[in-house]
């Protein structure tokens, strides 16, 4: 259970929260004394005796796969904490088993509710920067700023790391923007300070036409006072740049007629790209994707942001970053001893050596 | 004090509040339009000295009470202020509690009771300890959060501190929660053993006035973002008006520029026209813009309308 969740979602006019489930018998013990919610220790035993239309998930993630599908085979429509899964096959399994019983499913990847990061999908689908060629998506922060840690964040094995709970941000917006990559590239899982998982990841991913992106993102980085996301994308007629709080445009002499926007550079802040929300609590973003979790229920719209198919995609990224690290180097100094397995030999007096 | 300071008496009788309080945001990088620009306010106050020459600024101006949040470096400002009472006769502190970060930051480390235990206060620790434990063993909420209280207020120790505000991070997520029995122990303990006025931060002001009447809190006072383009207004722009009309509550106004998406002149005069508001809360860092903001507000505070009572 996540408390801020808890809050938000209690504050919903349209909801009514019938039960709360925690491991901590402590935190339970609290929140029922003090706001008279019932409380539950089992998963189970609450999704057996509480009649419900939806479940709200906020644990490790390795928890994530049989709690979901047990709600969904209780026909319980799903908002699930990202990352969905630890394996993109669990996550396509119950993907098909909430379309197979027409249930509304979500994914918390909150940056898709953020004012900016939407705009910058609206530019992108106009094609305001022409053909895009090549993004740079980021994110860094202070989590993990020693070696020693004690909660599931630490380890990889429930879920914990910078891949799943931090890249798995920026490697969302790319598969919103440009759709799952063919391929990966030269990832880098690194520890900074961390002995179980990784603390910062680097890679670069192949799209279809030549879009290609990179992935900087490093949890250990002091330097900034809260989590920061950056999207920089390069296209043919112009180049963008989005964080939280603002969208920088620079749209050159190629670009199309896009409404509200003019020739060189343009600048929107949050202040006009974000809407308000019925209850403010870290971020109107945070409010907002529960809100459309809300209205897609009420509305049976089985295909909003973030259904569990779109999660998915960005779990098999996940997946694929896993992999291509552990292949380390794919040019290695020591193996690629003699030029000639450099590419095919050249005609002419400027043949490499 | 500047002869141009308009006081007001409130309802509580004993406490002034200044109608421009000076706030600090623009000190830890915070800024809520650009990155660019948070990080260039934390680099040029990194030091402590850049920090206080803007408030000996402000101060000079006329702006003689700080709401600061309790993080860390603010500890050292209370410092300079309480051994230098020659220069700083008037200087007032409204501490708003707690510093989220550290908490949130120890939350994601150790977990929520770990968490808990490492913000025991300094002085007396085994009597917090002791109180602490058994709270914690209790569930005592009481017990607990005038345990956190205390250490918060560890720093402002001597020192003026007539209002003491709860960060709207933990206002709304009790709010949110339902757990409105907190606003009440917060209030109780800040009356009796500091002799100070509660305040509450938030950013859902309808929903929190409808909480703080149903747990007795009278005439609250309240701190939230007004502004005329209803920026982070949540409830909206019209709830808010509805609230500040309707309701017997004393608000303190912040980001009532919107970070600069409204032209100054505008924001005031605005805000000087919105009933029940008490005081406006302000970061700056040039002498210019505190020196205009005190001239914009002193020009129209005689407009607004006396609403208070």
């Amino acid at each position: 259970m996540g408390l801020s969740h808890l809050a938000m979602i209690k504050a919903h006019p349209d909801v009514q929260v019938e039960a709360v489930v925690d491991s901590s018998g402590y935190i339970l013990d609290v929140l029922g004394k003090y706001t008279g919610l019932a409380t539950f220790t089992d998963y189970e035993t609450m999704l057996e005796s509480v009649p419900l239309d939806a479940v709200l998930i906020a644990t490790p993630t390795r928890f994530h796969g049989p709690m979901v599908r047990a709600a969904l085979e209780r026909g319980l429509h799903v908002f699930c904490e990202k990352p969905l899964c630890l394996t993109s096959e669990e996550s396509q399994q119950l993907a098909a088993l909430a379309a197979e019983k027409g249930l509304v499913t979500q994914v918390g990847y909150h940056n898709r509710f953020v004012g900016a990061f939407r705009e910058v999908k609206e530019l992108l689908d106009a094609g305001a920067i022409g053909r895009v060629t090549h993004i740079l998506a980021e994110a860094y922060g202070p989590v993990v700023l020693k070696s020693k840690g004690t909660t599931w964040r630490s380890q990889r094995t429930e879920g914990g790391g910078c891949l799943y709970d931090y890249a798995a941000h920026p490697v969302d917006l790319l598969s919103w923007y440009v759709g799952a990559p063919i391929g990966v590239g030269g990832t880098i899982l690194g520890s900074v300070f961390s002995e179980n998982t990784e603390d910062e990841v680097f890679s670069t991913l192949y799209y279809d036409n030549n879009v290609s992106a990179q992935l900087s993102v490093n949890w250990s980085d002091e330097s900034y006072r809260k989590m920061t996301t950056q999207i920089t994308i390069t296209g043919t007629a112009g180049r963008i740049h989005a964080d939280r709080q603002e969208i920088q445009v620079h749209l050159g002499g190629a670009a199309p007629t896009v409404q509200g926007y003019e020739k060189g550079w343009n600048v929107r802040y949050t202040t006009e790209l974000t809407e308000n929300v019925w209850f403010y609590l870290r971020g109107e973003e945070y409010s907002a994707q529960l809100d459309h979790f809300v209205k897609r229920i009420e509305n049976a719209d089985l295909d909003g942001i973030n259904s569990f198919a779109s999660a998915a995609v960005t779990d098999r990224v996940l997946e694929l970053l896993t992999i291509d690290a552990e292949a380390g180097p794919a040019t290695r100094d020591a193996e690629a001893v003699v030029a000639a397995a450099a590419p095919a030999p050249r005609r002419g007096l400027l043949r490499r050596r | 004090m500047s002869e141009n300071a308009t006081l007001i008496e409130t309802s509580a009788g004993a406490t002034h509040m200044d109608r421009l309080l000076f706030g600090d945001n623009q000190f830890f990088g915070v800024n809520h339009m650009s990155e660019e620009k948070a990080r260039a306010q934390a680099m040029r106050f990194q030091n402590l000295d850049a920090v206080l020459a803007v408030l000996d600024t402000a101060y000079d101006e006329g702006i003689t009470t700080f709401m600061c949040t309790t993080h860390e470096r603010i500890a050292e400002v209370a410092e300079r202020v309480r051994s230098n009472p020659a220069r700083y006769p008037d200087f007032r502190f409204y501490p708003c509690m707690p510093y989220a970060h550290k908490y949130a930051d120890a939350v994601t480390e150790y977990g929520m009771l770990g968490a808990i235990r490492r913000f025991l206060p300094d002085e007396g620790m085994m009597n917090a300890m002791l109180r602490g434990g058994s709270s914690i063993a209790k569930k005592d909420a009481e017990g607990l959060i005038t345990l956190l209280v205390d250490a918060e207020m560890a720093a402002f120790r001597g020192l003026s501190t007539p209002v003491i505000w709860l960060q709207n991070v933990v206002v709304d997520l009790l709010l949110g929660l339902g757990f409105t029995e907190a606003f009440v122990i917060f209030a109780q303990h800040i009356k009796k053993r500091y002799n100070a006025e509660p305040g509450f931060i938030t950013m859902n002001l309808p929903l929190l006035l409808d909480a703080l009447e149903k747990a007795g809190i009278e005439n609250p006072l309240v701190c939230s973002n007004i502004n005329k383009i209803g920026f982070r207004m949540s409830g909206g722009i019209e709830g808010y008006a509805e609230a500040l009309a309707g309701r017997t509550c004393r608000a303190v106004a912040m980001s009532v520029f919107a970070s600069g998406a409204i032209p100054a002149r505008e924001a005031i005069e605005w805000i000087s026209e919105q009933p029940n508001i008490q005081s406006i809360v302000f970061g700056a860092s040039s002498q210019a813009n505190i020196r205009s903001t005190k001239q914009l507000v002193d020009e129209f505070s005689g407009t607004r309308p006396k609403r208070e009572r």
